[in-house]
């Protein structure tokens, strides 16, 4: 009898210590708090939304995920700091992060050392070009984004371009991105202006730019400064097209725009108009899945950001599931072979070479009518 | 080369504007009690963020705007009762590192309860612009010039025709002779704090549907309004709201004529070389500073 | 107080520096202790402004970014060694103060606050503005790792042990000056710039002294700061950090050399403690901001100088004694200076 009992006690205690005393720790650097918290708390959020989702269904290899999270407070030291103790004291097998662009180059370099892979969810190319073995981004690059917008320029015969920019990580990336498209796709450069990210005021910068008499003007930032941008254009009586980046691709742009975003363009994600793509479109079950989740339980609107959270995890979980284990090294080598991944961002293939697996179908061109983005064939 | 001058003159003046009430505010705490109340600019934040809010609950604009603007002032009072009297007779640099800590807690406190969105306010008379010579006007831009004129004429009927404005030029003289000449000097304190949050609030209020507002607003405006203060000299309401002005209208003409880039850089090169050049503001006197 | 009581402090506080890294719970901590050097160092070098010498400086982050990016540029664009880049930065952080100090120091009170705060930001748009040389407000990558002599510093512990061996030197300068005919001189500016000057002390010289010292003091911070980090970008040297460093002055204490080490302790590790209210952080750093202010109007120092003072009376009139365990380290309370 007794033996029997110490048996069942030895069972339970070996599944009690294999399922929930053995977590698999997925570190997360976020900028929850401080000027990035606009990217920052949505992919909080859809990161905890997407964990309990996964423990829902019984973990990874049968054992829950944990996720330790540390807010940056959108500043690159406390990044640095969270990622070291994410890898020195939590001991966790991947890291998501960071929220900026500033942050995860700060950060980025101690991954290979610590051998354990990042997936980023901020834009900049620096960040995987060159490629550095252990890091990943899920953000679609600044390239891929004034591609398509140079695209469409291109479409309506346009020849002069003038390109406004915020003053902060975003707009500079994407200020350098289009100083060398727009010339090397045989377009002329007119003017290039910049705002400050607290600026109240842009009428200065446009009306220098009208004298400049460019065919379109692309602004490149991220809220509130495009809404301000685009409230100087309609005050001035500016009739020259405007494109904004996908910066702003999110409700809150329209909100604070009012009329005056009425016929702006953008390049956004497929999250924001996933209901007009057709059913065929790989990723509109899940966009729409997304968005009724995240609506339901937060209350707020989905954003593209919110969306690199769900992307990130869900990478992560796919790599842990195909490699059958939480080995870093492991987990890396599975995620350099994910392949037509849909997500919310777009359909991923990491390569040994690529390690954002997003090209620019990850955009669809959208105009804003009556209040709503539209896709523009 | 011209091309634009009256537009970036309209632009700078409108900002201007921004700088020059929360100028006006610093202003009137100084006067009374010679602190540098940091917590300045979270004063016109929450002007316009109560207004936001207020307004989202249903109250009709005007109603929504009185009663943020009663908030504001009332938490000035709060302010000075809770944390600036009992510290009583304090090195000024101690009261500065309190006002820096209210603001981070007055910041703290609106981004816990309304997040970190921007907000718009819609304009007061429609958001038609209005041509002027060469400049294109938005309404409400008219709306805060005339405000900021009808709030500057109140102060100097203020201090100049009534027994509570002359007790506070008072304690601004000499705070022992005004507590002996029976001026609670305590009272008056709280009185410019009030004050002080009034103006901020209507400031956020009348501007928010020009600048947007967010929790973290206050910042930037703190820092441009204690410019402000100083390019017109500390302590003289009407120097404040000039160097307001001048602020906005440099950085607009720098952003115009030089680079957008180095437009803030542009303001604070002049306002030093003015420093270097006259130590206390344009219209400051030679012994207006007291730390 | 006698010669071998200060000694007594220094040795201490060396004791007190050396021992800390054992007392830490993990690696990851060390980190925090290394930042916890370099803004120590900084705030000693701008007490010595604000608290002896009684000149307020609100750009102070200016000069501790000046000679990052100037190692940073030296070192990883101009591809020179670190050895080189280290003295670089310095030396075009004292130089810049050098620079404005004539004018600059002019200017009283407020006006000197503007004027400081004015140059910070100026200097922080440059930052941003000139992504040729800074690489923008997106960063400065690439900066090497510490290496002198041969030897690199890349573990954390070594490095650690390296910021408090500088920051223990600048505290022994510091005393030096503090002590010497110059500090006197500095408190004598403090008290009454006529009466130091109807003394015979040669004013402009002395304020351009005090503050090309504290611009070396954020300097040497600076460049090792760039080359733990091994990446800068503009956020990090903007107008809040000047607003922090004033705060940890006058928080630890003016005028006191173990003020601006507690003070710079203190608040670079008090939002390590808050982590676990989370978003409730903000709030409990402001409060305690404003708490510390009204309760220990001397700062730090002051206020533990005068619990210690009390528990004595307590004890000498109870003996029983008790010691509170886990005083951090530097925030020694009877080490008033």
């Amino acid at each position: 009898m007794l033996r029997i009992l110490g048996l069942v006690a030895a069972a339970v205690l070996w599944a009690a210590q294999g399922f929930a005393a053995d977590p698999i720790k997925i570190g997360a650097v976020v900028s929850v708090s401080g000027p990035a918290s606009f990217l920052g708390e949505p992919e909080k959020n859809t990161l905890e939304m997407v964990k309990e989702e996964i423990n829902a269904k019984g973990g990874l290899l049968g054992r829950p995920v944990e996720l330790v999270l540390y807010d940056d407070e959108s500043d690159v030291n406390k990044a640095v700091l969270a990622a070291e103790k994410l890898l020195k004291k939590d001991g966790v097998c991947a890291v998501v992060g960071a929220t900026t662009s500033g942050s995860t180059l700060a950060i980025m370099n101690k991954f290979p050392a610590a051998k354990v892979p990042l997936v980023s969810m901020s834009a900049a190319e620096k960040i995987v070009t060159p490629v550095n073995p252990f890091v990943f981004k899920v953000a679609p690059s600044d390239r891929h984004a004034a591609g398509r917008i140079l695209k469409h320029v291109k479409a309506q015969g346009y020849k002069n371009i003038a390109i406004l920019s915020v003053s902060d990580g975003f707009g500079q990336a994407g200020r350098e991105v289009l100083k060398e498209l727009v010339p090397a796709q045989g377009f002329t450069l007119v003017a290039d202006e910049v705002f400050g990210p607290k600026d109240t005021d842009m009428t200065a910068q446009l009306t220098k730019i009208a004298d400049a008499k460019p065919d379109a003007i692309i602004c490149w930032g991220t809220n509130p400064g495009p809404a301000v941008v685009a409230r100087n254009r309609a005050q001035l009586g500016m009739k020259t097209p405007l494109y904004m980046s996908h910066g702003v691709a999110s409700k809150k742009f329209i909100e604070l725009a009012g009329e005056s975003a009425e016929g702006l363009m953008l390049p956004a994600g497929h999250l924001i108009v996933a209901s007009q793509l057709p059913d065929s479109q790989p990723q509109k079950a899940l966009l729409m899945a997304y968005t009724a989740g995240y609506q339901e339980r937060f209350k707020s609107p989905v954003s593209t950001f919110g969306g690199h959270g769900w992307d990130s995890l869900k990478l992560l979980a796919k790599a842990i599931e195909t490699a059958k284990s939480d080995k870093p090294e492991d987990i890396r080598d599975a995620l350099e072979k994910v392949a037509a991944f849909p997500g919310i961002g777009g359909v991923f293939t990491f390569t040994p070479t690529d390690h954002n697996g997003l090209d620019e179908n990850a955009f669809e061109m959208v105009v804003i009518q009556g209040g709503d983005w539209k896709i523009l064939q | 080369m011209l091309f634009g001058a009256p537009q970036y003159l309209v632009s700078g003046l409108t900002v201007g504007a921004t700088y020059g009430l929360t100028a006006l505010g610093f202003t009137m705490i100084y006067n009374t009690t010679g602190i540098i109340n940091f917590a300045q600019g979270e004063f016109v934040m929450l002007g316009g963020m109560l207004s936001v809010v207020l307004l989202k609950a249903g109250l009709p604009l005007p109603l929504a705007i009185l009663a943020a603007v009663l908030c504001s002032a009332l938490a000035g009072c709060l302010m000075e009762r809770a944390v600036i009297r009992p510290v009583g007779r304090a090195a000024p640099v101690n009261l500065v590192i309190i006002t820096i800590g209210v603001s981070i807690l007055v910041r703290g406190v609106v981004m816990l309860i309304w997040g970190k969105d921007t907000f718009a306010l819609p304009a007061f008379s429609g958001a038609k612009p209005l041509r002027f010579l060469e400049a294109s006007v938005q309404p409400q831009s008219l709306w805060v010039l005339a405000i900021t004129l009808l709030v500057l004429g109140a102060l100097k009927l203020f201090f100049s025709r009534t027994i509570h404005g002359k007790a506070m030029l008072a304690c601004a003289c000499e705070r022992k002779a005004a507590a002996l000449m029976g001026i609670s000097v305590e009272r008056m304190a709280m009185f410019s704090f009030g004050m002080s949050g009034f103006l901020g609030a209507v400031g956020g209020a009348i501007l928010t549907p020009i600048t947007l507002t967010s929790y973290d607003v206050g910042v930037m405006l703190g820092l441009k309004g204690f410019a402000a203060c100083i390019l017109g000299g500390l302590g003289n309401p009407f120097g404040a709201a000039a160097g307001g002005l001048i602020l906005g209208v440099l950085e607009s003409f720098g952003a115009g004529f030089i680079s957008s880039a180095y437009k803030d850089a542009f303001a604070f090169i002049v306002l030093l070389l003015l420093l270097f050049v006259k130590p206390t503001g344009l219209f400051g006197g030679p012994k207006s500073d007291r730390v | 107080m006698a010669v071998s009581a200060r000694s007594l402090q220094l040795a201490v506080f060396a004791g007190l520096l050396a021992a800390a890294p054992l007392a830490l719970p993990n690696d990851y901590y060390i980190n925090i202790l290394i930042l916890c050097c370099f803004n120590a160092l900084i705030v000693m070098g701008l007490n010595l402004l604000m608290g002896y010498a009684g000149q307020v400086s609100l750009g102070h982050a200016a000069f501790f970014g000046l000679a990052a990016y100037t190692t940073a540029f030296v070192t990883a664009t101009a591809g020179l060694p670190v050895w080189a880049g280290v003295p670089a930065g310095i030396a075009v952080s004292a130089l810049v103060a050098w620079l404005i100090a004539v004018p600059t120091l002019k200017l009283q009170g407020n006006y000197l606050a503007m004027a400081t705060l004015g140059f910070g930001i100026i200097v922080s748009i440059v930052f941003n503005e000139a992504v040729n040389i800074t690489g923008g407000p997106s960063g400065f990558v690439g900066i090497p790792r510490l290496k002198l002599l041969g030897y690199a510093f890349t573990s954390d512990t070594a490095y650690y042990y390296l910021a408090a061996g500088v920051l223990w030197l600048a505290t022994l300068v510091s005393r030096r000056i503090i002590d010497s005919r110059t500090g006197r001189a500095l408190r004598a500016i403090h008290v009454s710039e006529q009466a130091a000057q109807a003394m015979g002390v040669d004013i402009a010289r002395h304020k351009r002294f005090v503050f090309v010292l504290s611009a070396v003091y954020a300097g040497v911070a600076g460049t090792l700061y760039a080359h733990h980090l091994t990446f800068v970008a503009p956020s990090s040297f903007g107008f809040n950090f000047s607003v922090q460093l004033i705060t940890m002055v006058v928080l630890g204490g003016m005028a006191s050399l173990w003020g601006a080490v507690a003070g710079a302790f203190f608040l670079t590790s008090l939002p390590e403690f808050l982590r676990v209210f989370e978003e409730m952080d903000i709030l409990i750093y402001g409060a305690m901001l404003v708490a510390c202010m009204m309760f220990m109007p001397s700062g730090l120092v002051g206020g533990l100088g005068k619990l210690a003072a009390w528990l004595k009376r307590k004890l000498t009139a109870n003996p029983t004694p008790g010691q509170k365990p886990g005083q951090k380290p530097g925030l020694k309370a009877d080490s008033r200076g």
